[in-house]
């Protein structure tokens, strides 16, 4: 099992959405964060004083998936994801040791 | 300003008017009934005949005049409600909007009160401190709790009108004077001590200056003899300039906020404060034409230059932050619509539209120079701008009352006698300066006293901590948004 945490810009989400659910992938929690990486913010002037905005809206996707499932899931978020500008955001891959459905508590890949 | 000569003239040509109507029927309807007989009964008959004429006339008259009553007090009933709007939600919500989030319900709670403070006070004696007695400076008690103040009309005044419709209008004046000031205390200044500055502020610097320019007797009155005739339609002076210049002492006894100027803080909200915005501009046209005092044609004129005004400053504050930042922000065209609506206030009832353009398009540049500049090369922390857009607007529109004012829309100074500096009366600039001056020499002053005496009992400012965490939580133990709830 892997967690796959992808943090995109706000305007993909829906194409990113529609094509992970296209190769089966049912699950996934959505967050709205602020943040930014190598994107620099922008200005915002209010009466005549400039802020600058750094930690910029986007979303961040996460979903557990069994092994098989984590290059395809990989490859269509890269494909749909991609503007091809700088602040596009990243995709993180970390192994997860358990998961457990608190309904039933089914364990390992069937809880997913 | 309150002007009623011409209804006079109205009422006069429409009595002369129904006399021959009258004085035709009486004697043929008397001639039938009563055949002439004996001299001594044509002359009792004559002299009840003028007696029914007069009768008819008398009955006419008090027609004439309750018609005129009915229509002017229900638009002076409807502007006072308007007013009020203008401080709750109008006010309240504009700057609301402009405070951090965690200011938010402290800033409203400040209009609201000042609704309810003001109200109290106003009954047991700020009417009579305004507008009773005929002092040069100050009203007296002889309205006291109200006293005398009914159904009748107060001629001195407003004639057509109950005395108790023109007493709630001006008050809703009074509430919104000092609530304009919140905007220079926001975001550090205590509950307690706003409450006692604003009360005391209500009655030593506001109760005075409305009385000056307005009140009977007041030395800066223009229609009612005052020594400096100083033109004020609707609170230029008494409303913008008293409240604007105070903001400022206000603002450099407070200090500035905690993290000022290298801390961003932005408006927490410019949906809120657009909404204000747009209900401060409605509710601006009971204060501005509502001031006609009448459901008159110059009511009509001070709403039409109002509109202009408010539309030009709209723009031109948007065109100059265009021209500077390559963009038209919605924050800088709400704000150019109010400067418009404070500089064309002094103005309303003696302009025409094309000098109200005039007025509002300049008004917008000034204020945006305030606001933009001015505030930073002095670095005083005016947290919502009430001085940048209501002193400096009030006194843009005061002194350019003095120059667009036209005998043609408010011969104020009698029929045919020139007013403003367009009419040739360029005196009249001096009179509208020494206005100007009086209001911020006695707002300057008034204001820094009255901070001192809070400070001593009270105190002003909240601790550094306080102001930290909010005073939505430390004033009133309340957020404005529990979004987990």
């Amino acid at each position: 099992m892997m967690k796959i945490e992808a943090i995109i810009q706000p305007s993909r989400f829906e194409s990113v959405k529609d094509a992970l659910r296209e190769i089966g992938i049912e699950g996934m929690t959505v967050t709205e964060v602020r943040g930014h990486g190598r994107q620099k913010g922008h200005t915002e002037v209010y009466r005549g004083r400039e802020y600058t905005v750094d930690l910029l809206p986007k979303l961040k996707l996460e979903m557990v998936l069994p092994d098989p499932l984590v290059q395809r899931a990989v490859d269509t978020i890269l494909k749909t994801a991609k503007t091809g500008k700088i602040g596009d955001g990243k995709i993180f891959l970390s192994r997860v040791e358990e998961a457990i459905r608190i309904r039933n508590e089914e364990r390992g890949e069937n809880a997913l | 300003m309150k002007h009623l000569g011409w209804k006079c003239c109205f009422l006069m040509t429409m009595v002369l008017a129904a006399v021959p109507l009258l004085a035709q029927q009486p004697p043929s309807s008397a001639a039938t009934s009563s055949p002439p007989a004996t001299s001594g009964t044509t002359s009792a008959a004559s002299s009840e005949t003028s007696k029914a004429v007069n009768d008819k006339l008398a009955q006419l008259d008090t027609r004439v005049t309750a018609a005129q009553s009915a229509g002017d007090n229900a638009w002076m009933l409807v502007s006072a409600a308007l007013v009020l709007m203008m401080t709750g939600p109008g006010l309240a919500l504009f700057y609301g909007g402009l405070v951090r989030r965690k200011n938010t319900l402290a800033i409203m709670m400040q209009s609201f009160l000042l609704m309810a403070l003001i109200s109290v006070l106003w009954a047991l004696v700020g009417y009579s401190l305004c507008f009773g007695g005929n002092g040069p400076v100050i009203g007296g008690f002889e309205h006291a709790f109200l006293r005398g103040v009914g159904a009748d009309p107060n001629p001195d005044y407003a004639g057509t009108i109950p005395q108790s419709t023109f007493m709630i209008y001006q008050l809703m004046f009074a509430i919104i004077t000092p609530a304009l000031i919140t905007g220079a205390t926001a975001e550090r200044m205590k509950f307690s001590g706003t409450v006692l500055f604003l009360t005391l502020w209500f009655l030593v610097v506001y109760a005075p200056l409305a009385h000056m320019v307005w009140g009977k007797g007041g030395f800066l009155n223009a229609s009612l003899g005052g020594k400096f005739p100083t033109l004020d339609f609707a609170g230029g002076t008494v409303v913008h300039i008293s409240s604007g210049v105070s903001a400022l002492v206000c603002a450099l006894y407070l200090g500035k906020r905690t993290g000022y100027p290298k801390q961003p803080m932005p408006p927490h909200s410019l949906v809120l404060s657009f909404i204000g915005a747009c209900l401060l501009w409605v509710g601006w046209f009971g204060f501005n034409a509502g001031s006609a005092l009448a459901a008159s044609a110059l009511a009509t004129s001070a709403f039409v230059a109002t509109h202009f005004a408010t539309a030009a400053a709209a723009i031109s504050w948007s065109l100059a932050e265009w021209i500077k930042n390559g963009r038209a922000s919605a924050l800088g065209a709400i704000s150019g619509a109010v400067a418009g609506l404070v500089a064309i206030t002094p103005a309303a009832g003696f302009v025409g539209p094309m000098p109200a353009l005039a007025i509002g398009f300049i008004a917008g540049l000034v204020c945006y120079w305030m606001v933009t500049k001015v505030k930073s090369i002095f670095g005083y922390d005016d947290a919502l701008d009430a001085f940048g857009v209501h002193g400096a607007g009030g006194t843009i529109g005061a002194l350019l009352t003095g120059v667009f004012a036209q005998q043609v829309i408010n011969p104020i100074f009698g029929a045919g006698k020139p007013v403003g500096g367009m009419d040739g009366h360029w005196g009249q600039l001096g009179n509208q300066l020494v206005g100007v001056l009086i209001a911020w020499g006695f707002a300057l002053v008034g204001t820094i006293v009255l901070l001192k005496i809070t400070d001593m009992i009270t105190g002003v400012r909240v601790t550094e901590t306080e102001e930290i965490e909010g005073l939505d939580i430390t004033q009133h133990g309340e957020e404005a948004y529990n979004l987990e709830s």
